[in-house]
């Protein structure tokens, strides 16, 4: 099977349904001719032609709703926005238009967005951000937010395909540092599915997108410092989430960690742990945990930033104190 | 108060007298369904709120009678003449005034919120101005697939305000899209005069800022409004892009039922009823002797049976059912 960044996996995932579809078309900022912020799109204009890859003004709120007026009329628009903070300028579209759409009016607005989102990167307050939590409390929106190259291409043509309007959150930090093997061709990956990316009896940790990787790293270390079993259960998808696998993981271990890069309060853990103790109450073995961003804007100096975001060795910590409970 | 208008009236040349009925039908038909609606409020029938399009007929039924079926209509809630010239029956305007469950949005909005794909009408949301880039989104994806098709969609002077306004009116000038908007200066955005809400001298102005031609004409003359908007309306088809027509006129009656507009001088309503859009078709009509007695009571029999037979048919029809209020949130 190739081999793919994360970046080049999602690239695949747009250039292959637009290939197959020619109602897909792009539209954002700097996407056509300089090939996107992040090269996510370098070389899509000069293969499918300006009209299918539209540089647009820098005006993220008429990205959204020409999206969303492109796709009311049959279209199946991708829009970028550059950073996922930008989403702001925008969000009245999606969250007063879009996400309405079929509840009131029974058409399909089959539309992507996609979202670089999340620090690490040292971007500051701006340019930082995860935006997710926002858009999970809003009715009709899908969410999803892919963790390896294999789900961002898989996702990305899923995405694409849904009739329904879907957030594509994709993880900055992940773009060039890691490389997976990506399956070629129709590869989808099923909106509303997790997957379990470590078994383990002791402790489950519930994540998604750029978390997972320290919580696969934690779980190494936990293992053979500790011999503590963890099971890794990545959602892919926030929204649907996936209930069932979220539940099974709990009673399988009795005790779980949410990690999430997003800030503590309000974030999409926080409905994680509210649907455990709903469903799953009398499996639990001890008190659900979290581990993520601190309550503040993401700073810029990397000796803040560290402090802020969620890392490896916190989880590691999480993992032992919930094992010894 | 003065009215702003630049563009001098002209005789319409290019609609037959049919046409020019047409248009006296649809300002009559609107308002008598305005009247009915208002009326179902105050009855408690019609629940939430309710406007009317008073004033505002020549503008909704002018504007959309320049446009071609595949032509995509994006209204606001005082345009429902663009509604019914669009195709919209009255059955379905009342079956959604009052929420049923067959109407067009089964219950789930209300008012002008609606949108019907086969007659390529897609109404408004409340935060009116955010229809603009959707609007723009429209004509982007009609112009992809070379239907040939020009989008036509509406603002107040109060929504013209807003930034999507801005970046949706910019956006399709820099793409050339086929676009009409319409900004019907109404004089109030819901109790704030225009002297409050901008300092340009007309909202025309602000085309010029976007590259685009547009126009300041008296929203209040039928004629007008359908002459201007046909030849935008060719001129986008032609490819030359969009076009934006401020039409001046008033707001007769409040913001919604529940606004006595106390806050309008009653001086600036008399005025403003001397320029009632369809007295002033209708002298126009009658002095050429394209309406007389006979059928102007054959129009109004059938403006009365229409309004009647949707208002009992919607009256007798059913509520949504609330077992079903959870679904449809995402297309199957």
């Amino acid at each position: 099977m190739p081999v793919s960044t994360y970046i080049d996996a999602i690239a695949r995932g747009m250039w292959e349904e637009m290939e197959r579809d020619p109602s897909v078309f792009l539209l954002g900022e700097d996407i056509g001719a300089y090939g996107g912020a992040f090269k996510a799109t370098k070389g899509f204009q000069e293969h499918f032609g300006a009209d299918r890859v539209i540089d647009t003004p820098l005006s993220e709120a008429a990205i959204i709703g020409a999206a969303t007026g492109a796709a009311l009329a049959g279209m199946r628009p991708v829009a970028e926005m550059q950073f996922a903070d930008f989403v702001t300028c925008g969000f009245n579209q999606l969250v007063t238009n879009t996400a309405k759409i079929h509840y009131r009016w029974h058409i399909p607005v089959p539309m992507v967005v996609r979202l670089p989102t999340g620090g690490y990167i040292h971007g500051g307050p701006y340019h930082s951000a995860s935006t997710e939590a926002w858009f999970f409390h809003v009715p009709g929106l899908k969410i999803v937010a892919p963790s390896t190259p294999a789900d961002a291409k898989g996702l990305m043509k899923a995405a694409v395909r849904d009739d329904n309007p879907v957030l594509f959150f994709e993880f900055k930090y992940l773009y060039r540092r890691i490389r997976g093997e990506v399956p070629d061709g129709d590869h989808l990956v099923p909106i509303g599915r997790g997957v379990i990316r470590r078994e383990g009896d002791d402790v489950t940790v519930i994540t998604y997108g750029s978390t997972t990787h320290f919580a696969m790293e934690a779980a190494d270390i936990v293992a053979q410092e500790d011999g503590i079993g963890t099971r890794i259960v990545d959602l892919r998808s926030l929204a649907p989430l996936d209930t069932e696998m979220i539940l099974e993981a709990v009673r399988a271990t009795g005790k779980v960690l949410i990690v999430h890069e997003a800030a503590l309060t309000g974030g999409v853990g926080g409905e994680v742990a509210a649907l455990i103790a709903e469903h799953a109450f009398t499996d639990l073995d001890a008190p659900i945990r979290r581990v993520c961003a601190l309550d503040t804007p993401v700073p810029f100096a990397p000796a803040l930033e560290e402090v802020v975001l969620p890392d490896t060795g916190r989880i590691v910590q999480a993992i032992r104190g919930l094992y010894r409970f | 108060m003065s009215t702003k208008v630049t563009a001098p009236s002209r005789p319409v040349t290019a609609l037959s007298n049919a046409d020019r009925l047409s248009l006296y039908y649809f300002m009559r038909l609107a308002r008598e369904c305005d009247a009915a609606i208002m009326k179902l409020y105050r009855q408690g029938k019609i629940v939430g709120g309710a406007y009317t399009g008073k004033g505002n007929e020549a503008t909704a039924v002018g504007s959309a009678f320049a446009l071609q079926k595949k032509d995509y209509l994006f209204p606001m809630h005082r345009d429902l003449g663009a509604h019914l010239v669009k195709g919209a029956t009255v059955r379905s305007i009342f079956l959604q005034q009052l929420g049923r469950g067959n109407g067009p949005t089964g219950g789930r909005d209300g008012s002008g919120h609606y949108a019907d794909p086969q007659l390529r009408i897609y109404g408004n949301v409340s935060h009116l101005a955010a229809m603009i880039p959707v609007a723009v989104g429209a004509a982007l994806a009609s112009s992809m697939k070379k239907e040939g098709a020009v989008v036509m969609n509406y603002i107040g002077d109060g929504g013209s305000n807003v930034g999507d306004f801005h970046e949706g009116l910019n956006m399709a000038a820099v793409m050339n899209l086929p676009l009409l908007l319409i900004v019907e200066n109404n004089q109030y955005a819901y109790s704030t005069p225009n002297a409050k809400e901008f300092a340009a001298q007309r909202l025309s102005d602000r085309g010029v800022g976007y590259g685009i031609p547009a126009v300041t004409i008296d929203g209040t003359n039928v004629g007008l409004v359908y002459e201007t908007c046909a030849r935008a309306a060719e001129r986008a088809r032609r490819g030359e892009g969009p076009t934006l027509i401020e039409a001046v006129t008033m707001r007769m009656d409040g913001h919604s039922a529940s606004d006595d507009a106390s806050y309008v001088p009653a001086a600036m309503i008399e005025e403003w009823k001397h320029k009632d859009p369809i007295e002033r078709w209708e002298k126009i009509l009658t002095a050429d002797r394209v309406l007389h007695e006979q059928n102007k009571k054959e129009m109004e029999a059938k403006i009365r049976d229409a309004i009647d037979d949707a208002v009992s048919f919607a009256e007798e029809s059913m509520p949504p059912d609330g077992g079903k209020a959870a679904e449809g949130v995402f297309a199957p």
